[in-house]
């Protein structure tokens, strides 16, 4: 559709088709629902500081993490890893700096429940899944829809709805045990249901503290594989302490040091890193 | 008290017998106030004592229905549940106490010497606005205080104490003669309710009615709500709250929601109490009257439907005979219940018997 006519003082480039001019740099385009990343980052953290009373937990980090993008975080205790991830969340706010999900949502003004509405998943290091619910239960509150007190007051799974529960129930290898309590489940099971509530979500962005933590080999290896399919179609942030994991997956490492971003790139080139040899090594 | 082993039965049986024990136990509710008309002198005639002392506990019934859903399904232990039921009783004792009093002033005030009534009083003589109060006056201050405390994220621990605050609160308040609801003594001496006397048996057996119906409504309300997903999130709220957010809902809304309904259902539940026990004053808000409550839950089992109406009978069965016999050791007996229910039966009395039947 050509857009209506406008007059020439208020031109401020030529607009002639959808796609060039105005609209190819946001200007007159309309905000569309769902997330607006047309600029190619997911996530944009720009000189964001910490600091609790005075102990700065992150200092002037910045990170970028492209859409599609499978990123791995790694570093020793205490390098602000997962109070990275509470500023994302919303669940701590940064004393400085800009936090953008997409081109438009700035993450330092909204809250948790909206964050994770507009398409932030976040899986906890310790499993957290509802305990006394069935896993089947456990997805269905997951899933992606209207969640409002009303919403749910009257809510009826629809047949397409079912089927997408029993596909990730599939994802995640749990179909046997879908009747049965999350409480019940092994330590490993809870992590897969826990991934499996995030698919449910349907994020653009997965944050993952420490996934495979208590995991078997053969339990990991079927991790690995699945974030592999993920990436692409969503964006990946795996925190991990398990470098054999964090090689199979990786293609982009990130490492923090003190809450700042001490090297960045593929595994081989940070583990070739002198600092952080010698983070990890010890001085 | 065979309840127990009625409850053993059901679990073998599955739903059909629990549905035949609940008509059982339903028409011999709807039976007693029946009976009750019976003229004096008849075998079968049940006495006005028993009637009350029924209807008594019925209503406390639904006060421990109202506080499970609060505290089993969301995990929100209120201490402060007399006050939502002594709110309701007051708006009713309201209406009995106009009504009793014709046009003139309610016996309290003409004895302070007060020469017209105070504004709250007012459209108090309407049994309509009566009933309106007897929903606003819980709703409207579980709704504030909600709102506050759940914006504020006050759980745990600090909730029950702060509710627990707001009915001492309430009851130093309303223990004071300028308040206007007749201080230490509260409301009594009422004559009659929309122009039948409140002594009589056709009265009382209605009032009887009321309560078993809107006992059966709680219940009715309270399964549809743990059967969907709004009952689902109450349990995800109270085992992991932070999950819930990160999935996208905001638990505020839903702890409001059922907080508001839960004392509404209190309220109602005090303003059928009044007129039949005839008398409300500060003492229902006391703290230990809500403490108590909590007991009741306890003991049956909160996080099931049946288990607190269970609880709120034997307590309150016991607590009848108790009184009788031997005064002085109730309220050891009451303690030590409680803490034998914390130490070994963390699930109540229905945890009990289900586990019983799970070798």
């Amino acid at each position: 559709m050509r857009p209506a006519p406008i007059h020439p003082h208020c031109m401020l480039e030529p607009s002639i088709d959808a796609g060039q001019g105005r609209e190819a740099i946001g200007l007159g385009h309309v905000a569309a629902p769902g997330l607006d990343a047309r600029h190619g980052t997911v996530l944009t953290l720009e000189d964001i500081t910490v600091s609790f009373d005075g102990f700065k937990a992150i200092d002037a980090l910045d990170l970028y993490i492209g859409v599609g993008e499978l990123r791995c975080i790694i570093g020793p205790n205490g390098a602000g890893k997962t109070t990275l991830m509470d500023v994302i969340t919303g669940k701590t706010r940064p004393t400085r700096g800009k936090a953008w999900f997409g081109d438009t949502l700035d993450l330092t003004r909204m809250s948790e429940v909206q964050i994770a509405q507009a398409g932030i998943g976040r899986k906890f290091q310790k499993p957290t899944v509802f305990e006394a619910l069935t896993v089947f239960d456990n997805l269905e509150l997951a899933h992606k829809t209207d969640k409002s007190v009303w919403a749910c007051l009257g809510a009826r799974l629809s047949d397409e709805q079912r089927g997408r529960i029993d596909e990730v129930l599939g994802t995640i290898g749990l179909q046997a045990a879908r009747g049965r309590a999350a409480g019940s489940l092994s330590h490993g099971q809870k992590q897969f249901l826990e991934i499996g509530m995030l698919l449910m979500q349907d994020p653009q962005l997965l944050l993952l503290d420490e996934p495979v933590a208590g995991m078997t080999d053969a339990e990991t290896e079927f991790t690995a594989e699945l974030f592999k399919r993920l990436a692409g179609k969503h964006s990946l942030m795996v925190v991990e302490h398990d470098m054999g994991f964090v090689g199979s997956i990786a293609d982009h490492v990130t490492v923090l040091h003190q809450g700042r971003v001490l090297a960045e790139g593929s595994l081989q080139q940070v583990q070739a890193d002198e600092r952080v040899i010698e983070v990890y090594l010890g001085r | 008290m065979n309840q127990p082993l009625l409850v053993t039965a059901t679990q073998k049986a599955g739903p059909r017998l629990s549905l035949v024990i609940g008509a059982i136990v339903l028409l011999t509710l709807i039976a007693l106030p029946l009976l009750s008309l019976l003229p004096d002198g008849h075998s079968l005639q049940v006495s006005a004592y028993i009637l009350t002392l029924v209807g008594k506990i019925l209503c406390y019934a639904i006060v421990a229905l109202a506080l499970d859903l609060v505290w089993g399904y969301a995990g929100l232990l209120s201490l402060g549940h007399g006050l939502f039921f002594a709110l309701g009783g007051y708006a009713m004792g309201m209406y009995l106490m106009r009504e009793a009093a014709g046009d003139g002033l309610p016996a309290f005030m003409s004895f302070l010497s007060w020469q017209e009534l105070p504004w709250y009083w007012a459209g108090t003589q309407h049994f309509a606005w009566a009933l309106c109060l007897v929903v606003l006056a819980p709703g409207s201050l579980a709704l504030v205080f909600g709102y506050f405390a759940f914006r504020s994220r006050i759980k745990g621990v600090y909730f029950s104490i702060m509710t627990q605050a707001l009915t001492f609160a309430g009851m130093l308040l309303f223990f004071r003669n300028e308040t206007g609801f007749g201080g230490n003594n509260g409301f009594t001496n009422f004559r009659s309710v929309l122009g039948f006397d409140i002594t009589a048996p056709g009265t009382r057996a209605v009032l009887f009615l009321l309560t078993v119906a809107l006992l059966a409504g709680s219940l009715y309300l309270g399964w549809r709500l743990a059967q969907s997903k709004f009952g689902r999130v109450l349990t995800a709220l109270r085992d992991a709250e932070n999950r819930l957010m990160f999935c996208g809902y905001d638990p505020r809304g839903f702890k409001l929601f059922i907080w508001v309904l839960s004392a509404v259902l209190c309220g109602l539940a005090g303003a059928l109490y009044v007129p039949q026990v005839g008398i409300i004053n500060p003492g229902e808000m006391s703290p230990t009257n809500s403490i108590e409550a909590a007991v009741w839950v306890a003991l049956g089992g909160r996080g099931t439907l049946i288990g607190p109406l269970l609880g709120a009978g034997l307590v309150n069965g016991f607590k009848s005979w108790f009184t009788v016999a031997f005064p002085e050791v109730w309220l050891f007996f009451l303690g030590a219940l409680f803490i034998v229910v914390t130490l070994y039966l963390p699930k109540g009395l229905v945890g009990l018997l289900k586990k019983r039947d799970e070798p």
